[in-house]
């Protein structure tokens, strides 16, 4: 048994793009071993990445696969042998199977004799197989953008490859990857290696000579390090911690061969700018951590983290340099926010005119008239249920609430859109309510995201977000397997996160109908909301499939109702009790699907005289079947269910005692009736028969 | 892995505006580039520079470097603002094909100028350009010198709308820039563009174009008349759209003679595509574009630069 190592050597790559192609990476050598019968049965696969490579070393891989043996069959003897001579059609066949005339033997099947061979085939070795088989998987990787280097354009790859390690052991396994044949040499880190050779003995040996070479090819290492690193720089600064950003930290990861950090500083005046530029300009535009004092305040520190490790000089350098161009940006943003400062958003309003929303659709002041429409549709239905808001504050806030687009900040910081608004509303006076509404328009920006604490705020999303979506599947632009080029789905999702989480007494239909979408438009909406909320329930709060399916099957519309069933349908769940009355309605749903193809009625229970354990059924259920609906009025769902779940010795006894489809129509009839009533009368919180016992 | 707190003197370089860019274009004449004057027709980015739109194009091997000025008068800032300008130097490169170490040859290009890298901090950030109205992308890096962009380094991958092949590495450093980091200044006009050998006074950025960056803001945001601007565009337009059309009649004609096609003059046809560009890019600084015109005008201009580029590829095939 061998270790197998394979680096591609890369300029650098996209930092986004590099956990994905590692893993990538790791599964196509595992699978192509695995499926060339390769692999021992405790061999390890280890992964390894940097800006600069891709690298897979995989433990306990076998030099040679085993010989194998193949039974071959050929034309029946008959055909083959004529008294006793070989024809034609036997010469032939042995030659296919590469062996002596005399060799081939008879074989019985069940059709009759046939002609067989015994064929040995010997195992490949494991350099033969990677050589012909790996370039092409490497080159299969999955990139989000690709690109030529090579005249004549023979691959794309999401970087230039420009160098190739591959080794079995200590050997070099002979493949070629764009035009590059693999060597057992690697290269170090740019500039505290430089440009010498690293020659890597062994596969082994891999991590500690690039170690030694200045590259930490584990990013799980180098993550860790980064961490270590920001908490020991931020100990500089008393009561100082650094701003957690597990994005950023992912992000430095994939730009890092050899990561440090250092802490630098700007001049605390700058602290007078809205902490969320200050973030913003650090995280997004600069790569740096923010740093807050102990009260949680932003502090005037940033945390830098350096592809490399300076001496004192090279600190200092580095140190001033970064400190520089922050400033820089600070100032422009500084300049910025004064500017827009001269035209108030209510002035701003005019020019939204000449900001196009969608080419097909209007401007951003017809985006604005639309969603008022929305914005007052849901308002008065909620005034309605005695929800407490401003109503004057939503409508200013929804005016209100696109014209930052036209401010230099969001021109500059198109990220900030929706907040540098609401720090504006709130700089010119315009009220903490429309200021907070405007603040919060575009959260939950994703699933984990908060969605906005005050009702103006939700309203306000919920107006934007429908209307959106209702106008673009109205222009055809409605989302299609992976392509969704305008975000519906994500704001679809927070249409339904923000019903979900909030204490908004609005359902979907709600919020579609206020939309004022109609016919088949409306149809087609209702059904990718739909969608939308079974993927939060799966997705997002983790129900299982058939738990969702079930609820989704008595009732789609109010979310948060959906939610409660589900958890309560969840809880039931384990019972046996209650799984044994669910696998009872399936069989329900079935007898009555039988009965109604071959055309049999269903009758009263009431009209015969039943049967003892018929009759037990129709009385338990008469007197569950009340106690259930004024549970599920009050919403008590838990409670609703292990009432249904107690209807089990009745349901067990009736499917064990009775014939249901009897003989006499009668009869029959009654039976259906008291199964389809039983059914009906305790599906309105799920459809249990959706229920998948185990 | 933190680096000590201690803070030796940072010494800022002692080379000038115009030795760093003496030291650049050296460098890469002596790694075989054609060192070029800018070009002499108002171009918004060294992109633009028919040196480099064109040259890309067909499968002929260049190498060729220039100081681009490069004009985007909504950029401009009257002088005012320490950090942009209307006008900017980019040093401009063009590899076709690309070196396998063009990366390590541009990073002794950095070292040309002084920078000991092992003093910084180098990452290579993911960054794709695109020009839409030229028909031209490609995928490549910023380069981040310590935080600071100083280079913009593309693979391009499509020029004209044409696909390149063999494709060309196009690195654009961002000479202001890398003066003000080097020179450590806080405003691009206090950058020292030039000093005088005998006496060492220094002649700074500031003497050379303050007043060019505040008439040319005055000009490009006020006194640029917009209907003439129209005229000017629209007749730029239409004399480039005759030549191409002419263009295409000549070059598609088997019986016209080689010499004939070599003659006719795209190059011209293309210098009247770029006053179209610079014309829109005044008009937009003048606010005279609206959100409906903005997407059809770009169209005109691509239409004009990628039906030079595809006559260009004809004209080339038949020398």
């Amino acid at each position: 048994m061998a270790d197998f190592l394979i680096e591609i050597g890369l300029e650098e790559v996209p930092a986004r793009m590099i956990a994905g192609a590692e893993a990538e990476l790791g599964r196509r050598v595992s699978e192509l071993l695995t499926r060339e019968r390769l692999l021992a049965a405790d061999a390890k696969i280890a992964t390894f990445s940097t800006p600069r490579r891709l690298a897979v070393l995989a433990s306990g891989v076998l030099e040679k696969q085993a010989d194998t043996e193949e039974q071959l069959t050929g034309p029946s003897w008959k055909v083959a042998f004529k008294d006793g001579e070989p024809t034609p059609a036997a010469q032939a066949f042995a030659k296919k199977a590469g062996v002596a005339v005399a060799e081939l033997k008879k074989v019985e099947t069940p059709k009759g004799e046939y002609v067989g061979a015994r064929v040995l085939r010997a195992g490949h070795t494991a350099e033969e197989i990677l050589a012909a088989g790996l370039p092409k998987e490497v080159l299969a990787i999955y990139w989000a953008k690709n690109m030529y280097w090579r005249a004549g354009k023979p691959e794309r790859f999401v970087r230039p490859v420009r160098w190739v390690a591959a080794l079995m052991d200590a050997s070099i396994v002979p493949l070629e990857i764009a035009g590059i044949a693999a060597g057992n040499v690697s290269r170090g880190h740019r500039v505290l290696h430089g440009e010498a050779p690293v020659t890597i003995a062994s596969a082994a040996a891999y991590k500690e000579t690039l170690r030694k070479a200045f590259v930490a090819v584990d990013a799980a290492e180098r993550r860790q390090a980064i961490r270590k690193a920001l908490d020991a720089a931020t100990r500089t600064v008393a009561g100082a911690r650094w701003r957690e950003d597990e994005p950023l930290v992912e992000t430095v990861v994939h730009l890092t061969e050899w990561p440090t950090v250092i802490l630098g500083n700007f001049e605390p005046e700058y602290l007078a700018l809205p902490e969320e530029v200050l973030v913003t300009v650090m995280r997004d535009h600069q790569k740096y951590f923010a740093v807050e004092d102990a009260q949680g305040n932003l502090a005037p520190h940033f945390l830098a983290v350096l592809n490399t490790v300076a001496d004192q000089d090279g600190a200092a350098i580095i140190r001033h340099g970064n400190a520089r161009v922050l400033r820089a940006r600070f100032k422009d943003a500084r300049f910025f926010w004064d500017v827009d400062q001269k035209t108030t958003l209510a002035e701003r309003v005019e020019s939204l005119k000449y900001v196009t929303f969608q080419k097909e659709l209007g401007s951003y002041a017809w985006k604005t008239e639309q969603n008022l429409a929305v914005a007052r549709a849901l308002a008065a239905t909620v005034t309605n249920l005695d929800v407490v808001f401003s109503e004057p504050a939503l409508v200013k806030a929804v005016e209100l609430a696109k014209t930052d687009l036209t401010t230099e900040l969001v021109k500059e910081f198109t990220e900030l859109q929706g907040v540098i608004g609401g720090l504006y509303a709130r700089a010119q006076g315009l009220g903490e309510r429309v200021a907070l509404a405007i603040y919060e328009q575009y959260t939950p920006a994703s699933m984990e995201d908060e969605i906005p604490v005050s009702v103006e705020g939700q309203l306000l999303g919920l107006a934007d977000r429908i209307q959106t979506i209702v106008a673009m599947f109205g222009i055809g632009n409605a989302p299609t397997g992976s392509k969704d080029p305008f975000a519906l789905r994500r704001a679809a999702n927070a249409i339904v996160k923000i019903l979900a989480e909030s204490e908004l007494p609005l359902t979907l239909s709600d919020v579609l109908n206020a939309s004022g979408a109609e016919g088949a438009n409306k149809t087609q909406v209702e059904a990718f909301l739909r969608e939308r909320l079974q993927f939060y329930l799966k997705d997002a709060r983790g129900f299982a499939y058939d738990v969702v399916n079930a609820v989704l099957a008595a009732g789609a519309d109010d979310v948060r109702d959906a939610i409660a069933r589900a958890e309560a349908l969840t809880a039931a769940r384990g019972s046996e009790d209650f799984l044994a009355v669910s696998a009872a309605f399936k069989r329900i749903k079935n007898i009555l699907r039988q009965a109604e193809e071959k055309g049999f009625a269903l009758g009263s229970p009431r009209s015969v005289k039943l049967a003892s354990e018929a009759q037990r059924l129709a009385d338990a259920a008469a007197v569950l079947a009340p106690q259930v609906a004024a549970l599920r009025e009050q919403r008590a769902y838990g409670e609703a269910l292990g009432r249904i779940a107690t209807l089990r010795p009745a349901v067990d006894a009736f499917f064990d005692k009775v014939m249901v489809l009897d003989s006499d129509a009668t009869v029959r009839g009654a039976h259906l009736g008291l199964i389809d009533e039983v059914l009906r009368s305790f599906s309105t919180i799920a459809d249990f028969s959706e229920i998948v016992a185990g | 892995m933190s680096a000590a707190q201690a803070a030796p003197h940072v010494k800022p370089t002692s080379l000038t505006f115009q030795d760093l860019l003496f030291r650049l274009q050296r460098f890469w004449a002596e790694r075989g580039c054609v060192i070029q004057q800018p070009y002499d027709v108002e171009v918004g980015a060294g992109t633009m520079s028919p040196e480099t739109f064109l040259r890309v194009l067909g499968p002929k091997p260049c190498r060729v470097g220039y100081a681009q000025p490069s004009r985007r008068p909504a950029d401009g800032r009257y002088g005012e603002n320490p950090n942009r300008l209307f006008k900017h130097t980019q040093f401009q490169l063009i590899l076709k094909p690309p070196p396998v170490n063009v990366q390590e040859m541009y990073l002794e290009s950095l070292e040309a100028m002084g920078i000991d890298l092992k003093h910084h901090d180098l990452k290579f950030e993911e960054d794709n350009w695109e020009w839409p109205a030229g028909g031209a992308w490609g995928v490549g890096w910023q380069v981040m010198l310590d935080g600071l962009e100083i280079t913009q380094f593309t693979y391009f991958q499509q020029c004209g709308g044409l696909d390149l092949d063999p494709i060309c590495a196009e690195l654009t450093y961002g000479m202001e820039r890398i003066a003000a980091f080097l020179q450590d200044v806080d405003s691009i006009y206090d950058i020292v563009w030039a000093r005088d050998p005998e006496t060492g006074a220094p002649t700074t950025y500031g003497e050379v174009r303050l007043a060019e960056e505040l008439q040319l803001s005055v000009y490009n945001f006020e006194a640029a008349e917009v209907p003439r601007l129209w005229e000017h565009f629209n007749s730029y337009e239409a004399e480039a759209q005759a030549l191409l059309a002419k263009a295409g009649a000549v070059l598609a004609d088997e019986k016209a003679s080689t010499v004939e096609k070599q003659r006719f003059p795209l190059l011209a046809t293309y210098d009247l595509a770029l006053k179209c560009s610079h014309l829109f890019n005044l008009l937009d600084a003048r606010g005279a574009i609206s959100v409906t015109e903005r997407v059809g005008v770009i169209g005109r201009i691509r239409n004009l630069a990628v039906g030079v580029a595809k006559a260009y590829a004809l004209q080339q095939e038949a020398s």
